[in-house]
């Protein structure tokens, strides 16, 4: 009898969290007016329940140190530098700028290519695309980015990977 | 004396979760080194060895696949762990490896030490059961970490194969076997935007009280549906705080078997260690009730 009491409990647990994420994932989740499908998915629709997240970045200049730092992790990192070290970073760095601030419902415009296009062809897999997120994370912590605020941000970022990784 | 015992084991336990908690504060601020990226997964995504030697919780499995190998490698981890409650004590040592973030292959043996309570039931004082299990997983879709626009879970389903070594007391007590397989189905899902990891387990099993006392019994002697969960908050890339539960059968007439709960702090400094701390409480044990303590974990891997 106990025991069953128990099930339920971790049952009712369980689904309440699976419900209470997912409502506000619909909530959320609907873009105005951008075309959320496939393969031009252009970037992660602004999200007005990240402003204050945006603010926890230190807003579009926190954004800007952020991505110096970033940049810098990818190049210092063997896994991640050969795909970086003939792009133009200055301009990676101002459209990654643009595409969180756009996320974290800043005051911005993201105009860079859509995630599929820009990535194609570059043979990214698994282990590449996580090296960079742990590039980020290690920017993040040294902006002193609160863990709570990155995970936000992460969790609009990590669906890309459908986008981004092409190598099975 | 027992009593005595339990209560400074809980001080400990509770100390040494207090202490993890504290020094939390220190490690948050850590900036980590860029050669922690030799293995392609995200810090604390691989869980820790559960006590049968699957990636998982400290009690349960969960479906993320062990060690720190994704897509097109190959990663390896082992373990030591070691459950110290009033009346006994489990030494628990064992390896995994997964395979393209698809399948993980663990072998584990565990030691269960009667201590005292061997000499009062006429086996010898710390008469010992050994079982070694061998494990297998295979995801079946999801990715607990990377879909975190869908509730979709990550799915994998599992078996582990125990032997016990003491088969002639397992059939005194009523134990039907000192051997039998474990089948599970786990969903894991990390939601990121709470900082939360989520597992429901259902494991179908004729163990008693994990295969230490055997398979079967006189009161039931046929699988089993039993509930396992988890629940993981994550302070920091390198911390992670949680609790677990774990539903048991109750197959033997001489002795009851409770349900498993435990309340754990995880530490990974690097990819390469973690260390698991636990409160675990593991109800009756053969003829000592209410056994909790101490639940100490660490694993190393590539
Ligand atoms: C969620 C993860 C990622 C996001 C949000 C992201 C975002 C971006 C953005 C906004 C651009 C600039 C687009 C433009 O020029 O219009 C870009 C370019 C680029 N990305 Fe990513 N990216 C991600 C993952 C990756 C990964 C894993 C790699 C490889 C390891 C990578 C390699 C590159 C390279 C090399 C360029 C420059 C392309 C060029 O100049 O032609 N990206 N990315």
């Amino acid at each position: 009898m106990y025991k069953y009491k128990m099930l339920s409990c971790a049952l009712l647990l369980a689904a309440g969290l699976i419900a209470g994420t997912t409502v506000s994932a619909q909530t959320t989740m609907q873009p105005a007016g951008s075309s959320a499908s496939g393969d031009t998915y252009p970037t992660a629709p602004r999200d007005p329940a990240l402003k204050p997240v945006f603010e926890q970045f230190g807003s579009k200049p926190g954004l800007v140190a952020l991505m110096n730092d970033f940049m810098d992790n990818l190049m210092a990192d063997p896994v991640t530098r050969p795909f970086f070290q003939n792009a133009d970073r200055e301009h990676i760095k101002a459209e990654l700028v643009d595409q969180f601030c756009v996320i974290l419902d800043g005051p911005c415009t993201y105009t860079g290519k859509d995630m599929a296009s820009v990535h194609r062809g570059m043979n990214v897999d698994r282990a590449d695309f996580n090296a960079l997120v742990e590039d980020l994370q290690k920017a993040m912590n040294k902006h002193d980015i609160p863990f709570r605020a990155q995970n936000k941000l992460l969790a609009k970022l990590a669906p890309m990977n459908r986008q981004i990784i092409t190598k099975p | 004396m027992h009593k005595f015992r339990g209560k400074k084991m809980l001080l400990v336990g509770a100390l040494a979760l207090a202490g993890g908690l504290v020094s939390l504060q220190a490690a948050a601020a850590d900036g980590g080194d860029p050669a922690d990226n030799v293995s392609g997964k995200l810090l604390l995504t691989g869980g820790v060895s559960q006590i049968e030697g699957s990636a998982g919780g400290g009690l349960t499995p969960w479906a993320l696949i062990g060690s720190y190998g994704t897509q097109g490698q190959f990663g390896a981890n082992a373990f030591y762990t070691r459950v110290n409650v009033q009346d006994y004590h489990l030494d628990d040592a064992g390896a995994m490896f997964g395979i393209d973030n698809r399948v993980e292959f663990s072998v584990a043996q565990q030691r269960f030490d009667t201590e005292d309570v061997g000499a009062a039931l006429g086996l010898g004082r710390g008469f010992s059961f050994r079982q070694n299990v061998i494990g297998v997983k295979v995801r079946l879709f999801g990715d607990a970490v990377l879909d975190q626009d869908s509730w979709m879970p990550q799915v994998s389903v599992g078996a582990q194969y125990k032997s016990n070594n003491q088969g002639a007391i397992l059939h005194a007590i009523g134990a039907k076997s000192d051997h039998g397989t474990d089948y599970y189905i786990s969903t894991t899902k990390l939601f990121l935007s709470q900082s939360l990891l989520l597992d429901a387990t259902v494991r179908f099993t004729k163990a008693n009280q994990i295969g230490i006392l055997g398979f079967g019994g006189d009161k039931h002697n046929s699988y089993q549906a039993e509930f396992e969960g988890s629940i993981a908050y994550l302070l920091s890339r390198n911390w992670a705080i949680g609790a677990e539960y774990r539903q048991k059968p109750n197959n033997l007439g001489i002795a009851k078997e409770d349900d498993w709960y435990d309340a754990f702090v995880a530490w990974a400094p690097t990819k390469h260690v973690s260390l698991t701390l636990a409160y675990a409480n593991l109800g009756n044990i053969v003829i000592k009730d209410n056994q909790h303590g101490l639940y100490a974990s660490v694993q190393v891997g590539f």
